[in-house]
């Protein structure tokens, strides 16, 4: 688990030069803490999927979020990491990670070779009101109502950013164990109108253009979060 | 000198033989004729190939995440279970098409049995005999199923979809991989839970 330090937030925040318009115009420094967690899927003797370019999935779903995690931490968010590594941790083990750090949003990472995009899962479990003790493996059924307005609001920010989006239920053990608002993010390859890849996963610029729409979800929701 | 009572009980004997042995001698008659009855009831023509039927296939399509019912005609047998494994391979070869909206190599031969058990959990009033399909793939489909949360969860709800959409009375789903319960199918979509096909809905498509 991995903090990432308010003073590297609030110096980023003060205006680097190279962070985009709604960076520059996050507010100061939030009066409650608002906290995201980044899970970066598979790692260390799991390696997930295997991209077009031959790289593994595991290394991009961490290059992705230690890329997000930056966004995040320069608009003064406080943000949480499963891994910062090529290490093998379970599922129960990142969900436990997101549940202690109390989230306000939680983004499970991925990336895959099929498909197009960027795909949106949220927990199929039905929504039930929250309880004071959760059963471990449907924990996240109190958070399902929270965490289709998140993926709403990222979807939005995705097609803002040209981006085909699918929104879709899963069951994905980590998700399901969250007590948080929480969305699986799969990125797959861009593709043009015919069809045919113009970027994959792990394309550094293809990845720069989903974590800037996903920061600036994340800081959409944080604002209707604190509306009234 | 032979009392009286002796000769009778010996007369008595000898008839009760002579019964017997005319029951006998039916019962052996009977056999005899079944079993030429039974060899006249031997095949002697080819079996029949099932006449074909329409159905209604889910596939699911990767570039919108979308499932569409297509109606299908295919020969299908009598006997559920067989039925249901014949359609649930029927859309595996969809996706083993080289031209498949939703990639998977495998084909039919990915899927082991199909077997139909009574639904577990409370018994739904409106529904009293459905049941729960387990789903036997086999591990080398699983092991050539691209690894992914979209394509894996599409796989699994598409074949959710076209078991409820053939069978009303199917209402959970349950898979295994060569007969073992496995965490993921390829590296993703949760195989420990029982799925509820009502989660399963074709997005477009005929009608299912």
């Amino acid at each position: 688990m991995h903090w990432s330090k308010s003073a590297l937030a609030a110096l980023a925040a003060a205006g680097l030069a190279a962070l985009p318009a709604a960076a520059q115009q996050a507010p100061p420094a939030p009066a409650s803490r608002f906290v995201v967690v980044l899970d970066a899927a598979h790692g260390g003797s799991d390696p997930g999927g295997r991209l077009g370019s031959g790289q593994p999935e595991k290394a991009a779903t961490l290059a992705l979020s230690v890329r997000l995690r930056s966004l995040l931490a320069a608009r003064g968010i406080a943000v949480v990491t499963t891994r910062e590594s090529d290490a093998t941790i379970d599922s129960n083990r990142r969900a436990a990670i997101a549940n202690y750090a109390a989230a306000q949003v939680c983004l499970s990472l991925h990336a895959s070779d099929s498909g197009s995009g960027a795909h949106l899962f949220v927990s199929s479990l039905a929504p039930v009101q929250a309880t004071r003790f959760a059963a471990w493996k449907t924990a996240q059924a109190a958070w399902v109502t929270r965490s289709l307005a998140l993926a709403g609001v990222l979807n939005s920010a995705l097609l803002h950013g040209g981006m085909n989006v699918t929104l879709d239920r899963t069951t994905l053990p980590t998700v399901d164990s969250m007590t948080c608002p929480a969305v699986a993010v799969e990125v797959a390859p861009e593709r043009g109108p015919d069809g045919q890849i113009t970027a994959e996963p792990d394309d550094p610029a293809y990845q720069a253009r989903v974590a800037g729409a996903v920061a600036a979800a994340v800081l959409e929701f944080r604002t209707e979060a604190r509306q009234p | 000198m032979i009392p009286r009572y002796q000769k009778v009980l010996v007369i008595v004997l000898l008839v009760a033989s002579l019964v017997m042995g005319g029951v006998l001698w039916q019962l052996r008659e009977r056999a005899h004729k079944r079993l030429l009855a039974g060899e006249d009831s031997a095949p002697t023509h080819a079996p029949e190939v099932a006449p074909s039927e329409q159905a209604t296939l889910v596939a699911a399509n990767d570039a919108d995440g979308s499932l569409l019912a297509q109606a299908h005609s295919l020969p299908l047998p009598q006997d559920p279970g067989a039925r249901a494994r014949v359609l649930v391979g029927k859309l595996l070869d969809l996706y083993a098409a080289p031209d498949s909206a939703h990639p998977v190599p495998g084909g039919a031969a990915g899927v082991a049995q199909v077997f139909l058990l009574p639904a577990t959990g409370p018994k739904d009033p409106q529904n009293p005999d459905a049941q729960l399909a387990v789903i036997n793939l086999t591990g080398s489909f699983a092991a050539s199923h691209p690894s992914g949360l979209e394509t894996e969860t599409l796989t699994v709800l598409s074949i959710c979809a076209t078991l409820r959409a053939n069978f009303p009375r199917i209402t959970q789903v349950r898979f295994l991989v060569d007969g073992q319960q496995r965490d993921t199918l390829a590296g993703h979509a949760d195989l420990t839970r029982t799925y509820l096909t009502a989660n399963a809905v074709p997005t477009g498509g005929t009608n299912p």
